[in-house]
């Protein structure tokens, strides 16, 4: 008999090997069909008129013209007079029309009056005013909180605290349940006290100061203070295959959806809640939605959105017809994904050995239109003795922020491990032995020590480290550094069901999806390695409501939650083939195993039995077993939680031009036992390449006067492209201390270091620090300067570089 | 430019000048929206004017022809998917930033959301759908699976014609002829280095 647990390295023969993702030829052929490619019979284009203000009310909207346009088929206020828009780009009005010409020529038709009110974007600017927030938490301080990831006894403390300005109602608490909040802070909300809201706030919500220890001693104490300022801008997700959806109604009662998600399971509920509350009832169940390829999320694409209910409502009103939105480069730039900004001063108290004694932290930032949260400081060196953190969270009219891939840790990562490599210059020490000599401050020392020591390995760090500054001569300035991170990677809620036809064929089927990480081949792998088969024996069906609910693949949950389901249900639906076969064979099943397309008698030569004959004697239904993730009641638990990484970067400057090119970045990282070492490997590549894109070119420019963003498009919004890529080296962390952990996801921590990483290297290249990503040729000029960097809408302007 | 400037830099296609352009935009304002072209004088010259309303398009797409009765507005991008169903061409930008969108014309590469499908007449059209042999995948696509080129997709099949074009036209590049060639695509997913590997195996060039 199989049992639930991974198999032994000298027993695996697809875990833990590269393997070829499945869906590759259907990508390289343009066969693979995303929801931006359905092109159903009858489908009506879905087209929406957003606001032009960064702040404004809503006074009129006048569809009439609109309406009376030949071509148009349906409209829909989506935002009506007396509703307060808080950023530019949010949806006002959606119409549908036989094409997308006449959608566009109708939107130009709706007439929309507004009442034009300040609006607030300047997030970079540290906020010198700010009161302390003392007043009752509002909805929105909640929902900013937990999507901010905020840890839940932070929350529950501070509600406790404040008290509250809206009621806890049964429905709020059955869904913050349904979203996993905790019962701590549930309760920390039931029990706090109910107060009037704040009639005026201002756009600076200050923190009470966290204190731990006693920073004041520490810093006066300290053999060594060094302090310094950085920080990360609001960056977007700007995913290729925009946000969108297509939906029609096949009769009355029936909705069939296909949303770009990351969330294929979790679209249902969403939709009927937001029809229901629009007037439209429907059960959750009686909508299906499906999506086989998605053209990347990032963490964007979780929520069904106001466009997906506008497709469903125009449908409705367009009699059933299918209605495709799809957001233009523009909105998807502007309101569908922002990573929240983070700034900060930072102070470190230190032995002359560079022994970290305290931390002084003052951080500010934006999450949009609700403030936002600090991120989690000091990073990693999460036990350092004494420590001061205030943070200013500043409500901006930037648009929302959506979790991005890590959400926080990259920001967190940037202040704590620039600050620490800034107090090792100060030292006059190599940053990498200041790192070494306070692993003890951090969750998992040895792991951060071996993979250190490999990535000094890989990149030659002690043999090519040279004190900040690079003194050679000539305008190319070349430098090291250095960042460490982490990250959870629990496989989340969910289920896939297996069967085994009688006619050998297997096929698996779960609700999850794949983003282009390679979920599908991992199942494939996980089910050919507990079957005894090769991958191609294998049919994984994902992206389809109509299959076991699984959760969202967010913060690098999936792969834990489909490996563990996908070996638990092959392993019960083996259990019961080998039960069948077990009287054929003449051993009892517990002495049976499935290799190499047999079932044969544990270590014995000649008796077994072939894969096919064996599935014959299942009878006319084949069997079907369902795997769960977590499943208590199969030990043991397959899915773990915590991992580590380190990351060193090699860059050059040139110091006339402030042009900075990354040479090489060295990548260690572990997480448990991998799967698919290839696109293990290629997430990481992936990771590297992304975070060289927001260290040296991302940022979403805000322009103050108008309040609008100043490059929503590709040209000026500018990804790294393919000359911007170095000598890239991954190395895993697998065997003994690693394999047998179990499955940890690796979505998140990689993208995590490259910001500091190369940020730390470009200091150590020149000799000064640039304090804010993305580090632009302007600023690194303006830091050489000793100046202050100048605003980023003036390189839009094409007045920035000097 | 001059004033009487020449046509010899204008595609003889269309027999336009910039300036004629400009002089019939102004005409057609009144032009009603039939099907087909019209023949208008200008300045002494018969010039043919297509829409704004729908005219016959016909397009050859991977050695097929294709027909749509589509306003002069639409690109070959749209034309493509919208119309003929290839959607292996991706819209990302639309407005040539990105090349999702890279097909080849003839036997360029292109941004299919920068060029406009009446003017892809007579021309070739390759898109990601037509350089497999039947169910075979052509060298370059076996390249990119091999070395896991592709996550979420969406940019691949503008990197595999832009790589396509470049090896039909160089089969030997080297590192600072394929930056060039694959410089006008973006990915987001952050594919770039298996994409290097898949030009390399091709190559044998692995700084590719």
């Amino acid at each position: 008999m199989a049992d639930y647990k991974w198999p032994d390295a000298q027993h695996r023969t697809l875990i833990g090997t590269r393997q070829t993702r499945v869906d590759g030829p259907v990508k390289v052929t343009g066969r693979a069909k995303y929801t931006y490619d359905q092109n159903p019979k009858g489908l009506l284009a879905g087209a929406i008129l957003r606001c032009p203000h960064a702040h404004a009310k809503i006074v009129s909207v006048d569809t009439s013209a609109a309406e009376r346009m030949p071509g148009v088929k349906a409209v829909q206020v989506l935002q009506g007079p007396g509703k307060e828009i808080h950023w530019a780009g949010d949806e006002i009005v959606a119409l549908a029309a036989i094409n997308e010409g006449i959608a566009e020529d109708a939107l130009r038709a709706i007439k929309v009056q507004y009442d034009v009110l300040p609006h607030f974007v300047d997030d970079a600017t540290e906020p010198k005013s700010a009161a302390e927030e003392t007043g009752p938490f509002a909805l929105d301080d909640l929902i900013s909180m937990l999507s901010n990831q905020v840890p839940e006894p932070q929350i529950a403390a501070t509600v406790q605290k404040r008290g509250l300005s809206f009621p806890v109602t049964d429905d709020l608490v059955k869904q913050m349940r349904s979203f996993n909040v905790g019962e701590n802070v549930i309760k920390a909300m039931q029990a706090a006290p109910q107060k009037p809201a704040e009639s005026a706030r201002s756009p600076f919500k200050k923190s009470a100061a966290n204190v731990t220890g006693n920073p004041d001693q520490a810093f006066q104490s300290a053999e060594m203070a060094s302090g310094g300022l950085y920080g990360v801008p609001v960056i977007t997700h700007c995913c290729l295959e925009a946000h969108g959806v297509v939906a029609h109604w096949p009769d009355a009662e029936h909705l069939e959806t296909q949303v770009s998600t990351q969330n294929v399971s979790g679209i249902p509920d969403q939709l009927a809640q937001a029809l229901t509350g629009a007037g439209i009832n429907i059960s959750a169940s009686n909508i299906h939605n499906q999506q086989q390829h998605i053209g990347g999320g990032f963490g964007s694409k979780f929520a069904a959105d106001r466009w997906s209910l506008a497709a469903a409502q125009l449908s409705k009103k367009a009699g059933g017809a299918p209605v495709k939105i799809m957001l233009d480069r523009r909105a998807e730039l502007e309101v569908a994904g922002a990573r929240p900004s983070a700034y900060a001063h930072v102070k470190l108290a230190a032995k002359k050995d560079g022994t970290i004694t305290g931390w002084d932290s003052q951080s500010w930032g934006t999450g949009g239109p609700l403030g936002g949260n600090m991120p989690p400081l000091p990073y990693i060196f999460t036990e350092i003795p004494n420590q001061r953190k205030q943070h200013i969270a500043i409500a901006t009219n930037i648009g929302p922020a959506r979790a991005w891939r890590a959400p926080n840790h990259p920001q967190a990562a940037v202040l704590t491990m620039c600050a620490i490599d800034d107090l090792a210059a100060r030292l006059g020490m190599d940053p990498y032995d200041v790192f070494m000599k306070n692993l003890a401050l951090t969750p998992r020392a040895n792991v951060y020590e071996a993979e250190l020591k490999k990535a000094d390995e890989l990149m030659q760090w002690k043999k090519r480290w040279h004190p900040r500054g690079d003194k050679t001569s000539g305008p190319m300035k070349q430098g090291l550094g250095l960042s460490i991170h982490t990250w959870g990677g629990r496989g989340h809620q969910g289920a896939g069901d297996l069967t085994i036809h009688p006619d050998g064929t297997v096929e698996y089927r779960s609700g999850t999806q794949d983003l282009g990480t390679g979920t599908r081949t991992a199942i494939a792998m996980v089910i050919g390695e507990t079957l005894g088969l090769p991958l191609d024996a294998i049919t994984v069906k994902i992206g389809d409501t109509n299959f076991p609910h699984d959760g969202g693949s967010g913060g690098s949950t999936t792969i834990g939650a489909v490996s563990s389901e996908a070996r638990r249900a092959a392993t019960d639906a083996l259990n019961q083939l080998l039960a069948k076969v077990a009287p054929t064979l003449g051993s009892p099943p517990d002495q049976l195993e499935a290799l190499y397309g047999t079932i044969r008698v544990k270590d014995t030569q000649g008796k077994s039995i072939k894969w096919k004959k064996a599935c014959s004697m299942l009878g006319a239904t084949g069997v079907t077993a369902q795997g769960k993730n977590p499943d208590p009641s199969k030990p043991p638990d397959l899915t773990s939680s915590g991992v580590g990484g380190a990351q060193m970067a090699d860059v050059s400057v040139d110091i006339e031009t402030g042009i900075v090119r990354v040479n090489k970045i060295v990548a260690v990282q572990d997480c448990g036992l991998i799967i698919n070492l290839k696109t293990a490997e290629s997430q990481c590549y992936g990771a590297l390449i992304m975070g060289i894109s927001y260290a040296l070119y991302e940022e979403k420019i805000m322009d103050p006067a108008t309040g609008r963003m100043l490059n929503p498009n590709m040209e000026f919004y500018r990804l790294a492209g393919y000359g911007d890529i170095p000598e890239l080296v991954v190395h895993m962390m697998t065997g003994p201390g690693y394999d047998e952990r179990g499955v940890i996801g690796l979505g998140e921590p990689p993208v995590v270091s490259p910001g500091a990483a190369i940020s730390n290297a470009v200091a150590n290249a020149i000799g000064v620090r640039v304090p804010f990503l993305p580090i632009t040729p302007d600023r690194v000029l303006a830091a050489l300067q000793q100046r202050p960097a100048p605003p980023g809408a003036l390189r839009i302007g094409g007045g920035g570089a000097a | 430019m001059p004033d009487d400037d020449s046509k010899q830099h204008e595609p003889e296609r269309s027999g336009v000048s910039r300036r004629e352009f400009l002089k019939i935009s102004a005409i057609t304002v009144s032009v009603p929206a039939v099907v087909g072209s019209s023949v208008l004088q200008v300045g002494g010259e018969e010039v043919p004017v297509y829409g704004p309303g729908k005219t016959p398009i016909t397009l050859t797409v991977n050695g097929k022809k294709y027909t749509a009765d589509l306003e002069p507005r639409v690109t070959l991008l749209d034309a493509l998917r919208d119309h003929f169903d290839l959607t292996g061409a991706k819209r990302v930008c639309d407005r040539g930033e990105c090349g999702s969108c890279t097909v080849l014309l003839d036997d360029r590469p292109v941004y299919a959301c920068a060029v406009l499908a009446i003017d892809a007449q007579g021309h070739t059209i390759t898109t990601v759908e037509g350089i497999t042999s039947g169910d075979a995948l052509h060298p370059l696509q076996h390249a990119f699976v091999a070395n896991d080129a592709q996550q979420c997709g969406f940019c691949t099949p503008g990197f595999v014609m832009a790589g396509y074009a470049l090896l039909q036209h160089n089969p030997n590049p080297n590192r600072e002829q394929v930056v060039k060639a694959l410089g006008g695509n973006y990915c987001r997913c952050g594919t770039y280095y298996g994409v290097r590997g898949a030009i390399g195996q091709m190559t044998g060039n692995k700084e590719g």
